[in-house]
């Protein structure tokens, strides 16, 4: 019988692209108890809704999180055009939803590279990152900028995507598959990957309910919840979506989620593309949201449900915004699969949850 | 079974092209479209500062006093946002990052003063629709049209049909009218009606 011992584990660690503490109460080598801390990247950018008006705030609010940037301003401008009931053009729906799937891809892409470099293998990694370029080129064909894109306003969007540019999208993401299902492959079929993640950080499927689990994070633990099955927007065009579950509600499936929504999402941009109508990006957004008025919107960014709230006051600034992202939801769950799992394997079972601290504390 | 799953995709990688380049020596290519830099084109500018208001990181700073527009490119986010207000066309986002300095200079560009009248007579109505947002600038390219033909020109016509200025003003204020709020644009009008 061991003493407990606390491990400090954060918020600088090689495997955390950004800051989180945890407290690992270890006896023995195991996990009984992880408590998790944030604060470390807090930017106060909720209160800055005061001081830019609510055109401006789209760039702030792209900015809070490098990985999720489309998906935040995204987010934002539909929450803004509930409050001021603006209508936008069904084209813009579709430009905005081919850009956040094709943001989803790259986030899922960079998440696998992280994952294999927590695992130790490097190869993977890089590769990862190597097919993860080419998508990042396309963003910056089209928006004029890799990570962060600036083409998302307050009543549509900036810039058009030609039938050209379309093409080549479909070109590009149709040359990836075969590298990109050798990639999987060796996710999901290596001895080495496996025994690392196959039984690892178990989320029950009913705790994964009871604590409100987003994203793919949820839907590894079989919780059928995926935002885009309300049809918000272009969404709803879509001839069928089904959200990917998976039962095995460990690391293994939380892999294997996110890696088959890169497939899926470069269905849904095929489709899309194929069936985008013409006509205007954008629609003039005069005044100012009204007094009293109160929005709220739900996206689904690549790692879950964010919920977006905004209040008027009449004058161009906002009076609150608030955003719940999918990893304040997620922390919860973390802790718990921790609970019971091997110190060696704290690592990879944070990773799993794809933590974002920066969405987290804005 | 089998470990080297990724067996094929690393040995084919070791005959094929490297994917980085040898940076500096060699740079990848930069798309038209891509966000480099902030240009102004000074023989349109007309110092307005509607790029100064709207910038997000207040970077952009006009001063008519001495006819310059400058900005800070080390603060600027090249979010675009001052090319989509600017009513002139004057600023474009082009290609090409600032390149990396020991001094974080501003980029100061001084507007011509053959511009100057043109300018003056814009700035001066330019508060007028203050309520209004970006689309308002809209009808100033016609304006300063106007106001750039020769002063005793200018004169001349005004004098010569006081009528059909009266008549371009009320087609101004429609304009202006169309782009603000309803109840603004009610407010505005029955003002206007008391008035007369």
């Amino acid at each position: 019988m061991g003493q407990k011992s606390i491990i400090p584990f954060g918020p600088q660690h090689p495997v955390l692209p950004e800051p989180l503490h945890l407290d690992l109460v270890v006896e023995d080598e195991v996990v009984l108890e992880a408590i998790p801390q944030i604060g470390f990247v807090h930017r106060g950018l909720e209160r800055l809704v005061q001081k830019k008006d609510y055109n401006q705030f789209v760039y702030v609010a792209e900015r809070i999180c490098g990985i999720c940037a489309f998906g935040h301003s995204m987010g934002y401008a539909e929450t803004i055009e509930r409050l001021m009931g603006v209508e936008i053009p069904k084209r813009a729906e579709y430009l905005r939803v081919i850009w956040h799937e094709l943001s989803r891809i790259h986030s899922h892409i960079l998440w696998l590279g992280l994952a294999a470099d927590a695992f130790g293998h490097e190869s993977l990694f890089m590769h990862c990152w190597r097919l993860r370029e080419r998508i990042l080129d396309l963003f910056e064909k089209t928006t004029g900028g890799r990570v962060i894109f600036s083409v998302v306003k307050v009543g549509g969007v900036f810039r058009d995507i030609d039938k050209s540019q379309l093409d080549e999208f479909n070109h590009v993401l149709e040359g990836i598959k075969d590298e990109y299902s050798q990639i999987v492959n060796a996710f999901l079929n290596e001895p080495s990957v496996r025994n690392r993640t196959y039984g690892v950080g178990v989320l029950s499927s009913e705790d994964a309910h009871n604590l409100s689990m987003v994203g793919p994070f949820a839907r590894a633990s079989a919780v059928n919840y995926d935002v885009r099955m309300l049809g918000n927007g272009a969404y709803g065009d879509l001839s069928d979506f089904q959200p990917i579950l998976s039962n095995n509600c460990d690391c293994y499936a939380r892999m294997e989620v996110r890696a088959a929504e890169v497939v899926q999402s470069i269905e849904i941009i095929k489709e899309l593309s194929a069936r985008i109508p013409d006509g205007e990006i954008a629609v003039p957004v005069k005044g100012s949201p009204a007094f009293g008025s109160e929005a709220c919107n739900v996206l689904e960014q690549p790692r879950g449900e964010c919920y977006y709230f905004a209040k008027g006051n009449g004058t161009k600034y906002l009076d609150r915004m608030r955003m719940r992202t999918p990893t304040s939801q997620n922390l919860a769950g973390m802790a718990v699969a921790l609970k019971g799992c091997d110190v060696a394997d704290v690592n990879m079972i944070v990773l799993t949850i794809d933590p974002c601290i920066s969405c987290t504390e804005r | 079974m089998g470990v080297f799953k990724l067996g094929k995709m690393t040995f084919g990688s070791l005959f094929k092209k490297p994917e980085t380049v040898l940076y500096p020596i060699e740079t990848k290519p930069q798309p038209a479209g891509l966000k480099g830099h902030i240009e102004i084109d000074v023989s349109t500018c007309i110092l307005c500062g509607l790029c100064e208001k709207s910038c997000p990181t207040d970077c952009i700073t006009v001063d008519k006093a001495t006819s310059t527009w400058s900005t800070n490119p080390f603060a600027c986010i090249q979010c675009g946002y001052c090319v989509t207000v600017c009513p002139k066309k004057s600023l474009s986002m082009l290609p090409g990052y600032h390149v990396a300095n020991t001094v974080k200079d501003r980029v100061v560009a001084t507007v011509p003063e053959k511009a100057k009248p043109a300018k003056k007579a814009d700035v001066a109505k330019a508060p007028e629709p203050a309520k209004a947002d970006e689309p308002a600038k809209v009808v100033e390219p016609a304006k300063s049209a106007d106001h750039a033909k020769p002063a005793a020109e200018a004169k001349a016509a005004e004098a010569a049909s006081l009528e059909q200025g009266e008549l371009r003003i009320d087609a101004e204020l429609e304009a202006k009218l169309a782009l603000m709020s309803d109840e603004s644009a009610a407010k505005v009008r029955a003002a206007l009606q008391a008035g007369k």
